[in-house]
């Protein structure tokens, strides 16, 4: 059974390429485009995976997600993406053991996407 | 109420009680910085005792006294500068000698008390060394504001460009990857979202350019007598193609000449990120109402549209730079999120504001005032100077 990942980004065109390629690979693909909708969405049906973007409203929107979803469930695999690294001058990176514990994330991506990267992390936190 | 630390440096145990009493219940308000500033004191007997207090607690403001057994309050002084150490001092000198007063000054104080003096004395000069330091923490506070704001400016920045660039490399992988097949038409909605995050980009860059422009200054504006309403038309021309494409019909008002002295490129800019907005934000079919009200002092520009429109709590934050409401309806429309808040900087500039009145899908209201006869130094208003990119450090 193909296993089900959401993606959760206010980028529509993230959430396009995601679906276009994930699908490609045999995935079922659920996008939503708030965090809010993707907390209902994991408390209506658990999703295999999901895979965040970091800044959506609040820059660090993604993180609080993520704390959110392992609290409601901690075996959901999640993984954030983000456009925000340290060449923009800021990261909004967990920078400490205790940020990165509060956060839970499963692994952590730069867009774009390498989707070799990804397809290999998804892989990695499906296996079993 | 803030509190400074006062240290009271003298061997005589009687100056120094007289300085705790008048003191401790004095109070300086601080038009300037709204506050108030209370004291607490502490007192040494000699300069090296002031000393060993003062590695342990550095005080805001010192008094000290000139002529003490042991160190003198000069000596004091000098040590301080040695290690680098910067504290307010006034100094207190029974003879107010002109050699004292030119080396303590030398040696950094303030200001001077000569020996006797009485507690109004005192509270003078301890108050105008109190609003000497409150400005200089205050100055302080607004630099790092200063910073603290620009940076956040570029770091948001930076994602505004990066997302775009992001979204277009996306889709060039699955060009590249051929991830749709070998049918080049099933690459056009592709090739499309590409085009369309391209155009946002360029937009963005626009409006950056033109908030440099502004935001650097007198130099490049040419104050001229313009017509408002002339400068109305020619950017309802520009709007027409987008408005035409979703069927918006934009009306201008006519009448006579509204004349007021501007640069032509700033009022341009004022309409054509108020006209593209109505259209962009609008149903539709729908319609933009441009109105132009002159009196003696004030030009009124009114921009209504009969669109989405958004509520209360939207509308406030509306003006920021890079704030986009961002729902369902507006899920596909593309901006900045610079647009508001240049027409904003640029009203102010005007010495005039802009307002937006609006109802959730019935439309919006967007109001600019400007003075018609502009005074120069208006560009200098902290308001337009306190904006990020001109924070110049």
């Amino acid at each position: 059974m193909a296993r089900t990942i959401l993606v959760v980004d206010d980028d529509l065109d993230f959430l396009t390429q995601m679906r276009l390629q994930l699908e490609a690979v045999g995935y079922d693909v659920v996008t939503v485009e708030t965090a809010q909708a993707a907390r209902e969405r994991v408390a209506r049906q658990r999703p295999d995976l999901v895979l965040v973007d970091l800044m959506m409203e609040q820059p660090d929107a993604g993180f609080s997600l993520c704390y959110h979803i392992k609290r409601h469930d901690p075996t959901i695999p999640v993984v954030i993406v983000t456009a925000v690294t340290s060449a923009t001058g800021l990261s909004f990176d967990a920078e400490t053991d205790e940020e990165r514990a509060w956060v839970k994330a499963d692994a952590l991506l730069a867009k774009p996407v390498r989707f070799e990267q990804l397809e290999r992390e998804l892989q990695r936190l499906l296996k079993d | 109420m803030d509190t400074l630390r006062v240290l009271v440096v003298d061997d005589e145990a009687g100056m120094r009680h007289a300085v705790l009493r008048a003191l401790r219940p004095f109070r300086v308000h601080l038009p300037d910085v709204e506050g108030e500033v209370c004291f607490d004191v502490e007192q040494a007997s000699s300069g090296e005792e002031a000393l060993a207090l003062l590695s342990i607690r550095q005080p805001d403001l010192m008094l000290l006294d000139h002529k003490m057994g042991g160190m003198s309050g000069v000596e004091v002084l000098d040590e301080l500068r040695r290690q680098e150490r910067d504290i307010l001092t006034i100094m207190i000198t029974a003879f107010a000698t002109l050699e004292t007063a030119v080396r303590a000054t030398k040696s950094g104080a303030f200001d001077f008390l000569a020996k006797p003096f009485t507690p109004d004395e005192l509270k003078d000069t301890v108050r105008k060394a109190t609003g000497h330091l409150m400005m200089q923490r205050q100055a302080r506070k607004l630099a790092a504001e200063k910073r603290r704001i620009r940076f956040e400016f570029i770091s948001v920045l930076g994602h505004e460009l990066k997302a775009p660039l992001a979204a277009i490399e996306g889709y060039l992988h699955i060009v590249r990857d051929q991830a749709l097949g070998s049918d080049l038409p099933a690459y056009k909605d592709v090739i499309e979202r590409c085009l369309v995050r391209s155009e946002g980009m360029r937009k963005l860059i626009l409006d950056l350019l033109d908030m440099t422009r502004i935001e650097s200054g007198e130099k490049r504006r040419e104050l001229t007598r313009v017509d408002v309403r002339a400068i109305a038309r020619s950017a309802v021309e520009t709007v027409k193609p987008a408005a035409d494409q979703r069927h918006v019909t934009v009306v201008l008002a006519e009448d006579g000449p509204v004349e007021m002295t501007a640069d032509r490129g700033e009022i341009e800019i004022i309409f054509n990120n108020l006209l593209s907005n109505a259209v962009k934000y609008n149903r539709d079919g729908g319609r933009v109402d441009v109105t132009l009200h002159a009196d003696e002092q004030r030009v009124t520009i009114a921009v209504a549209d009969t669109g989405i429109g958004m509520t209360p709590e939207e509308a406030a934050k509306l003006f920021n730079d890079f704030v986009r409401i961002k729902n369902d309806k507006t899920r596909d429309i593309l901006g900045s999120g610079l647009g508001l808040s240049l027409v904003k900087k640029l009203a102010l500039m005007y010495g005039g504001d802009v307002g937006v009145t609006s109802r959730p899908d019935v439309g919006s209201t967007f109001t600019v005032t400007l003075q018609r006869e502009h005074k120069p130094p208006a560009v200098d208003d902290a308001a337009v100077r306190n904006t990020p990119l001109a924070a110049r450090g």
